[in-house]
């Protein structure tokens, strides 16, 4: 086991993460209380509760995976995709580091960077909405599992991406609208059919409700359902990335 | 002595269908510097990509100090350090942390002393806090020189490593080189400067178009680029050669306009004054003569365009 190495990979990716605070860790801290402002303070305070937690409360769930999603994804597709990029990857490959510590790297520091954005998001939005959490600890284990599961989903389309707009397309147009849709901002239970059937189909919604149901108690889906799912997609993304490095995908002509 | 590198039936074809090594058959010894010679695509970067494990092999195995570089390439890579032909370097990352981050990434622990020891050696030390962004590119190349050396290897792969650099660090990076043979490194260079081959190299290996042409004693080369000749142009051509002139390494023309004699340079008599004498002799008047000597560069060009010549 090559510890100094996966050590030299994180403390690099720590790095980056603290020369560039404010767009990695300050934006979306920022952009994510503007949520609680508007929606919590501001028109949560006219909206009723759903499922007996207040409106402010209800979303702080859906909004910290929406975060957690999109920046596990960044951070990790980012740190892999640059060194592709600029050819910095040759010394990665040339090392005599294993792929599983290359990952261990990588992906250890996205989930990192991703849990103190979860955590400072948490911290923030209790200036705004008052919420308690009910099952800590899970709370902590979906927090953990989503950030190591999407940072790894990251690495992949970091790997797979030929260029910085292949870069920002499941994020932006897969990532995003599916969480807007899984039950962020709404109970799905809401929705009229067909959409409520159709919306189960979003994977997003198990991992929002199963976040949801940690800190309230109540969720949409069973929360067995949803941590059953979060593991599913866990090990989906390792058989992904050991294929990738089986075949060199992408990364070893 | 165990070679450093056996390389054995290795052979690559890319994706794309292009062949760029067919089935190379070399043996780096231990503690020499090896150039590797040869044309812009003939193989050159491809084949330190596969030894240092960036690039996949198609066939063959290549072993380092005995050990196969792919089942053990924990091992295998430990020994080896790569400055690479282009400069690849994360452009926010001071000096000091990318150097230091090479020694991490290899598995060893620690040791600024170590790395300070690099740095001064390479002139880098006062630059040890400059982002990289703001290093010239003599600069950048002395970086990746400390980042393939910052883990100790004991084999240094230079892939084109004078590249585009001005004379005076040619110089020093010569210098260094040479400072790391002496330390018990064997070096590896690729380069199609014809110079740098012959100002560093022990032994040359000639690569074209996939294949290994050629590997000699850069002194065995030498000889060759020793034998010097001397064209003799007859006022009247001969029909055959003369007795009296066949003890002299001698070849008549076709038309018999012109005598060739090849003598070596490197001997303390070239042997041309009495050559002369026996030609007055025989009554045989010149008209002009030339002395030509064939450089390394000929000799190179001439196997890369005429791979018989090596046989």
């Amino acid at each position: 086991m090559n510890l100094n190495g996966i050590r030299a990979i994180y403390a690099f990716e720590m790095n980056r993460t603290r020369r560039t605070l404010m767009q990695s860790v300050v934006s979306p801290v920022l952009s994510t209380s503007l949520y609680f402002i508007v929606f919590g303070t501001a028109i949560g305070s006219r909206m009723g509760d759903i499922d007996g937690v207040s409106y402010g409360a209800f979303i702080i769930p859906g909004l910290l995976m929406l975060s957690l999603l999109s920046e596990s994804i960044s951070n990790a597709s980012f740190g892999i995709f640059f060194p592709k990029f600029s050819g910095t990857i040759y010394e990665v490959l040339s090392a005599p580091v294993s792929p599983l510590e290359i990952v261990a790297g990588y992906v250890g520091a996205a989930a990192t960077k991703s849990l103190i954005i979860g955590a400072l998001i948490l911290l923030t939005a209790r200036l705004f909405v008052d919420y308690s959490i009910a099952h800590p600890v899970w709370m902590l284990a979906f927090l953990l599992l989503t950030a190591l599961t999407f940072s790894l989903f990251g690495f992949i389309i970091g790997v797979w991406a030929n260029d910085f707009q292949q870069l920002q397309v499941i994020p932006l147009m897969v990532i995003t609208p599916l969480t807007f849709l899984g039950g962020a901002f709404y109970s799905i239970n809401m929705l009229p059919e067909p959409w409520h059937t159709l919306t189960l189909f979003n994977p997003v919604v198990y991992l929002i409700n199963g976040f949801r149901w940690a800190f309230y108690g109540v969720a949409d889906v069973h929360m067995g359902l949803s941590l059953g799912m979060t593991l599913m997609f866990l090990l989906i993304c390792l058989t992904a990335v050991w294929w990738i490095f089986r075949t060199g995908y992408r990364i070893k002509p | 002595m165990q070679p450093i590198i056996q390389i054995q039936g290795v052979s690559k074809t890319y994706a794309s269908g292009f062949t760029a090594l067919k089935s190379i058959d070399l043996e780096i010894r231990r503690g020499e510097i090896f150039a590797l010679l040869g044309p812009n695509g003939a193989g050159k970067t491809t084949l330190i990509s596969i030894i240092c494990g960036i690039v996949n092999a198609s066939s063959g195995r290549v072993l380092a100090d005995g050990v196969d570089i792919v089942d053990d390439y924990r091992q295998a890579r430990r020994l080896i350090g790569l400055v690479p032909q282009e400069l690849t370097t994360d452009a926010f990352e001071s000096v000091w942390d990318t150097v230091s981050f090479s020694r991490g990434l290899f598995g060893k622990p620690a040791n600024p002393a170590y790395i300070e020891k690099v740095l001064r050696q390479l002139s880098l030390w006062d630059k040890r806090h400059s982002k990289m962004l703001a290093l010239s590119g003599g600069m950048k190349r002395r970086v990746m020189i400390a980042k393939a050396l910052s883990h100790e290897p004991s084999i240094l792969f230079l892939d084109e490593p004078t590249a585009g650099v001005d004379v005076e660090l040619r110089r020093d990076m010569w210098e260094m080189v040479r400072g790391l043979r002496e330390n018990g490194v064997t070096v590896i260079l690729t380069t199609h400067y014809i110079e740098e081959a012959e100002e560093m190299a022990d032994r040359i290996g000639v690569i074209n178009r996939g294949e290994l042409i050629l590997v000699e004693e850069k002194q065995a080369l030498m000889q060759q680029l020793g034998q010097k000749q001397l064209h003799l142009i007859l006022q009247t051509p001969l029909e055959t050669l003369p007795d009296a002139l066949r003890r002299y390494n001698l070849s008549l023309s076709d038309d018999g306009s012109q005598l060739t004699y090849t003598f070596d340079a490197h001997q303390d008599t070239s042997g041309i004054a009495e050559l002369l004498r026996s030609l007055t002799e025989q009554g045989i008047d010149l008209k002009d003569l030339q002395s030509k000597q064939s450089s390394l560069e000929e000799i190179f060009v001439s196997l890369v365009h005429n791979p018989e010549n090596s046989q």
